[in-house]
């Protein structure tokens, strides 16, 4: 069954044609992954699933929902959608167990003492329930982005969204969060992931879509795009990253 | 004029004494005005900063060209319309209600340009992290965005309102008997510039806690900037 299914989306920022009818299907406990050279419109996509940005066209249903009719409560629909972002945005005004059970609190309207319990738990599943009171200030980029995905999954989505969830990381720290991805892909969790850790994508890919100029150029089992990619773009791409 | 003379017009204890129930009358009006008149410019500013962050330009312009206005316009010649000028319209309004209006609008101006300039001090990611696990616009603002913006212009708001508290000395141009329009009755009744100074020393006493929070503030942000 298919979580997302996005089709023809199209994106302008102005003069810009950023998306150029891209279409995009993920299965239930797939994890995709979406790479391109910068500027490609990789983001902008995911940002588009949960309507960060406003699609200028096309359709997207996730879970069922029609993401972009006027009928959908698209606060409603954004609880099952979690996403995580390259600059983690924690609110550094709150605790990490504050920044994960705010929306358990006010979004899903549970008492103090449930949204703790759950927010403890998914603290927890990305191993840092012995951080619950520190502020994020007082943690590693690692950690804060673990925080950040804790967020998300606190929620109980349908899918997640990682938008370049290692990019701002330093290399040392990559580790504990590909770590909590993979754990996270382990219990079944749908995930459409943008990044440049190539090597993640190999192992833990299911699928990977190669975008360039705003446009889906091809797509394929890791071993297909990386071990055979069929278009000069990808290729070109694929060589270039390796040399890294 | 002799020593005597100078300490006799100007720090006169037995002055002071004599004038002391009226000038503590006074302070106490003072007082009170300033209780209502921080909530109220607050009250308003935020509102005014809100609107600022609406979308819709039909909502956002009059806002801006609102803040502007009474920004411009000098607190002085607004109070006094509102006192002396309005009644013309045959709509009379009090000296309290005068400088209840003249305040809201004047204060509200400046606190509403400080929090604006606060609330966009605050990374737009932090508004898309919200709004991405299902908060709303509103919650979103309330949780995430004002307390950020608050903490982030928290000196100003502070610099700001220790101006305000100092204008509510132009109330006594409207007849309100605040402290400075007491210290110029008892001035006047005992022909001697006492009461004046002892007005001064008042407001001294009474705003130099805040400049003392406001400069460590100031110290710490500039210690975090580093």
């Amino acid at each position: 069954m298919a979580i997302v299914e996005a089709t023809g989306i199209h994106k302008h920022f102005g003069a810009l044609h950023v998306l150029k009818g891209v279409d995009l299907v993920v299965e239930e406990k797939q994890l995709v992954f979406v790479i391109g050279p910068s500027g490609s419109g990789k983001s902008t996509l995911l940002r588009c699933l949960n309507r960060l940005e406003e699609p200028s066209g096309g359709a997207i249903v996730v879970d069922g929902v029609d993401m972009l009719s006027p009928r959908t409560d698209i606060n409603k629909a954004r609880q099952r959608i979690g996403m995580v972002f390259q600059s983690f945005n924690l609110y550094p005004h709150m605790t990490a167990l504050g920044n994960v059970t705010l929306a358990l609190r006010k979004v899903l309207g549970l008492g103090r003492a449930e949204a703790e319990k759950r927010g403890q738990a998914a603290l927890d599943r990305v191993h840092l329930a012995d951080r619950a009171g520190h502020f994020p200030g007082q943690l590693s980029g690692g950690q804060q982005q673990r925080v950040a995905i804790a967020r998300a999954i606190a929620l109980e989505p349908r899918v997640m969204l990682f938008d370049e969830p290692t990019s701002a990381l330093d290399p040392e720290l990559v580790g504990g969060v590909l770590e909590a991805m993979r754990e996270l892909r382990q219990d079944g969790m749908t995930m459409v992931v943008v990044s440049h850790e190539m090597a993640f994508a190999r192992a833990a890919a299911d699928r990977v879509v190669f975008m360039a100029d705003g446009a889906v150029v091809e797509s394929g089992t890791p071993d297909e795009v990386f071990g055979n990619p069929q278009h000069e773009r990808t290729k070109a791409f694929i060589g270039q990253i390796g040399r890294h | 004029m002799t020593w005597d003379d100078f300490v006799l017009a100007f720090f006169s204890w037995q002055i002071v004494s004599e004038a002391w129930p009226i000038l503590w009358d006074g302070l106490q009006r003072t007082i009170l005005m300033s209780i209502m008149v921080v909530p109220l410019g607050f009250i308003g500013g935020t509102i005014l900063a809100l609107l600022s962050t609406v979308h819709n330009p039909w909502i956002r312009w009059p806002a801006a060209v609102w803040t502007d206005v009474f920004r411009a316009l000098p607190p002085l010649v607004l109070l006094i319309f509102l006192y002396a000028g309005v009644p013309f319209t045959g709509l009379e309004i009090s000296a309290w209600g005068a400088v209840a209006i003249g305040f809201f609008l004047n204060t509200g101006s400046y606190y509403g340009e400080i929090l604006r300039a606060g609330i966009e001090s605050v990374p737009r990611g932090q508004q898309e992290a919200a709004r991405s696990t299902g908060l709303t616009r509103w919650q979103t603002m309330q949780y995430i965005v004002l307390p950020q913006a608050f903490r982030n212009v928290l000196p100003d708001l502070i610099s700001n309102t220790l101006e305000v508290v100092k204008l509510t000395s132009i109330a006594s141009v409207v007849a309100l008997p605040e402290l400075l329009f007491q210290a110029r009755q008892a001035q006047s009744v005992t022909y001697n510039a006492t009461p004046i100074v002892a007005a001064a020393v008042i407001y001294f006493i009474l705003l130099w806690p805040m400049v003392r929070v406001l400069s460590r503030l100031e110290n710490k942000a500039l210690a975090s900037r580093r």
